[in-house]
């Protein structure tokens, strides 16, 4: 092992190469930063250019480069103007976008990006020890846990909601998963739910929903409410960029574990990067205690770190599939598979006895893509945060064009802008009502992978067997259901104990 | 009735139709083939129905007059609108409104211009000379980037160039 460490590294560290990682970081940042355009389509982009350049591991050198950078790009504008780009960034605007607006934008990024950092490196350091031992338990996965591991998923967003919300909060997961009905249906290609809308058929699309959810909402209430626009001092975004030794021990467990559970989750197929930042975000809001828990939602520096680690390190753990077993475990890993056949390159149980050198390349390419992001964006990070002392008149036009970019560009088509504005209306005036949007997007993200995964387990077990017949699955569902009910069962058990300590007087 | 209780009535509204979708007007629908298949386009709608109608039902009890009585700092008071700028909002959002009926028709150069100026100019931004040069200049940076760069067409000019 050390032997193929050494020869990737070798690769790795040439000028050529390391040119090739600096400006696929930068191109990656910057375009990522557009909402709308998330690592999947930058990587398909450069896929030409990286052809071009013939030689696989500076190809796919550069392509890490870029998928690192696009995963930051998109943190930043989940960030600074609460517009996720990409799905893998919603968690990420839970905290950081309520951070920015106290002023302490810099010290978002940062945290942002040294947390994706850090999960990335455990990540690479676990793939190069764990990777072909991982392929084999990934498999033993199979569709009815992958169903039972979203029910867990979805249960846990509506609980982080807190005692009295719960109900609202799984409205809104339910909301979520309706609207992802919408369009055509796993395994079958007849449309359904589309009211006879021609541009429906292909389903509501992630991009407009995650806009009009978030970005759009907040975008109102700054009109609305000038006052918004100034609170915590426009001028400490700047200044306030460092992050004290005691937030970094408030941070280093999160990152410890969430590096651990989002490599683990980022390793079976289909799961990805989005599932392990919403269950890192949940995973960590409940292991926090009294205030740190109240902190979550209001700009919680733990609550920033956990989704960012956890997706960094689930990108990383999704190249465990790929590599050695050819199976490309999210939309991105199959755009670099595509890349990696047209550079004569077949990923596969056998890559890393016929081509150790290019196996060891991109692991090590994409550790050193993490390094030199880290290196690039610190310093950048003052001049991004600036972005948010652009004068209100001129910024929320901005953000509004932003968000309609975002969702034009993927589909080329003005009538998402008009589903775009109308769904922002509503979602809006959900929010007047004290409806929390969230969890309606990661029940639309996660309601396309629940059916195709439990239309998968139905067909498998002829009927919903696979709920009782699998202990795995019963023990996760059980679990799920009993996510849902603790909020009120906590509530219940403390009022018990107010009353009894009432009656002791 | 609270705009709370109010959205969760509507929302079981669309459970009961999205379930009357799933359960009546699907199954009639199926194919003959189908009717013995385990799963079809109808099965989780008809548990997501029944799921839906159940929470929204508790939403609709647990949500009283006093569920909402304080409002949180930072959010909006919905019931005293006025104070706030609804006007501005209104006007935006109608511009957003016009800017996906025009961006075909008009092109995405002189669309976006027109957007970013008339939206600061709603806003209350009076300095043109900085205002129309900043949104050219975006207008203009951002169709090249897209379109020059990346390759995914965006139509510049009105439709009669």
């Amino acid at each position: 092992m050390i032997e193929g460490l050494l020869q990737g590294l070798q690769t790795a560290l040439s000028l050529q190469n390391l040119l090739m990682v600096v400006s696929g970081c930068l191109i990656g940042t910057i375009i990522g930063m557009l909402p709308g355009l998330g690592p999947m389509s930058i990587i398909a982009i450069m896929i030409p250019v990286a052809i071009k350049i013939g030689d696989p591991s500076a190809a796919l050198i550069l392509l890490a480069g870029v998928y690192y950078g696009a995963i930051f790009g998109g943190s930043t504008s989940s960030i600074l103007i609460n517009a996720p780009g990409i799905a893998g960034t919603v968690a990420t605007a839970f905290d950081g976008y309520p951070l920015a607006r106290k002023g302490k934008a810099g010290k978002a990024l940062t945290i942002a990006a040294v947390s994706s950092f850090a999960g990335g490196t455990v990540g690479a350091v676990l793939l190069m020890a764990f990777a072909p031992a991982l392929a084999s338990v990934a498999l033993l996965f199979h569709s009815a846990e992958y169903f039972a591991l979203m029910i867990v998923g979805l249960s846990a967003i509506s609980a982080f909601a807190g005692t009295g919300h719960v109900a609202k909060a799984l409205l809104m997961t339910v909301l979520g998963v309706i609207l992802a009905t919408v369009g055509e249906s796993a395994q079958f290609n007849a449309p359904r739910f589309t009211m006879g809308i021609l541009d429906l058929q292909s389903g509501i699309s992630f991009i407009t929903l995650a806009m009009a959810l978030f970005a759009l909402p907040e975008a109102l209430y700054l009109v609305l409410d000038p006052k918004r626009s100034n609170t915590g001092g426009a001028s400490d975004a700047i200044k306030d960029l460092r992050i004290t030794k005691a937030e970094a021990w408030q941070i280093a467990p999160v990152i410890g574990r969430q590096s651990i559970q989002g490599f683990l989750i980022g390793v079976m197929p289909g799961a990805g990067a989005t599932l392990a930042s919403f269950l890192g975000y949940a995973v960590e809001r409940n292991l926090a205690k009294g205030e740190d828990r109240a902190e979550f939602g209001k700009g919680s520096i733990k609550g920033l770190a956990a989704p960012e680690t956890a997706n960094n390190a689930a990108c990383t753990g999704s190249f465990v599939p790929l590599l050695t077993l050819g199976i490309p475990g999210s939309g991105t890993t199959a755009i670099l598979l595509g890349a990696l056949i047209a550079l004569n390159v077949t990923p596969g149980p056998r890559l890393m006895v016929d081509n150790p050198e290019i196996f060891w390349a991109v692991i090590i390419s994409m550790y050193i893509g993490n390094v030199v992001l880290l290196v690039l964006n610190l310093p950048l990070i003052p001049y991004i945060a600036k972005l948010l002392l652009v004068p209100r008149n001129y910024l929320i036009p901005f953000i509004l064009f932003f968000t309609m970019m975002g969702s034009y560009i993927g589909q080329n088509n003005a009538t998402e802008l008009l589903i775009l504005t109308g769904m922002g209306i509503v979602a809006t005036i959900m929010r007047f009502a004290g409806f929390p949007l969230a969890p309606m997007l990661i029940g639309f993200i996660l309601g396309q992978m629940l059916e195709d995964n439990f239309a998968r387990a139905m067909n498998l077990y002829d009927g919903i067997s696979f709920m009782w017949e699998r202990p795995m699955t019963t023990t996760m569902l059980v679990f799920a259901i009993v996510l849902i009910f603790l909020p009120s069962i906590r509530e219940q058990l403390a009022a018990w104990r107010r009353r009894g300590v009432a009656e002791g007087d | 009735m609270t705009l709370e209780r109010a959205i969760a009535g509507i929302f079981l509204l669309l459970c009961l139709v999205y379930g009357y979708t799933a359960f009546v007007s699907m199954e009639a629908n199926l194919l003959p083939f189908e009717l013995n298949m385990t799963f079809l386009p109808n099965t989780m709608p008809k548990w997501l129905s029944i799921l839906g109608a159940i929470v929204g039902l508790v939403v609709v009890i647990q949500s009283g007059p006093k569920a909402n009585a304080e409002i949180d700092a930072g959010e909006i008071d919905y019931r005293n609108l006025r104070q706030y700028k609804l006007g501005q909002a209104l006007l935006l959002l109608s511009l957003m409104v016009a800017y996906a009926l025009l961006l075909r028709p008009i092109g995405f150069l002189t669309a976006t211009t027109l957007f970013l100026a008339g939206g600061s100019v709603i806003l209350g931004e009076r300095k043109f000379i900085m205002l129309i040069p900043i949104a050219v200049s975006t207008a203009f940076l951002i169709w090249y980037l897209v379109q020059e760069m990346l390759g995914i067409f965006l139509r510049p000019w009105p439709w009669f160039i």
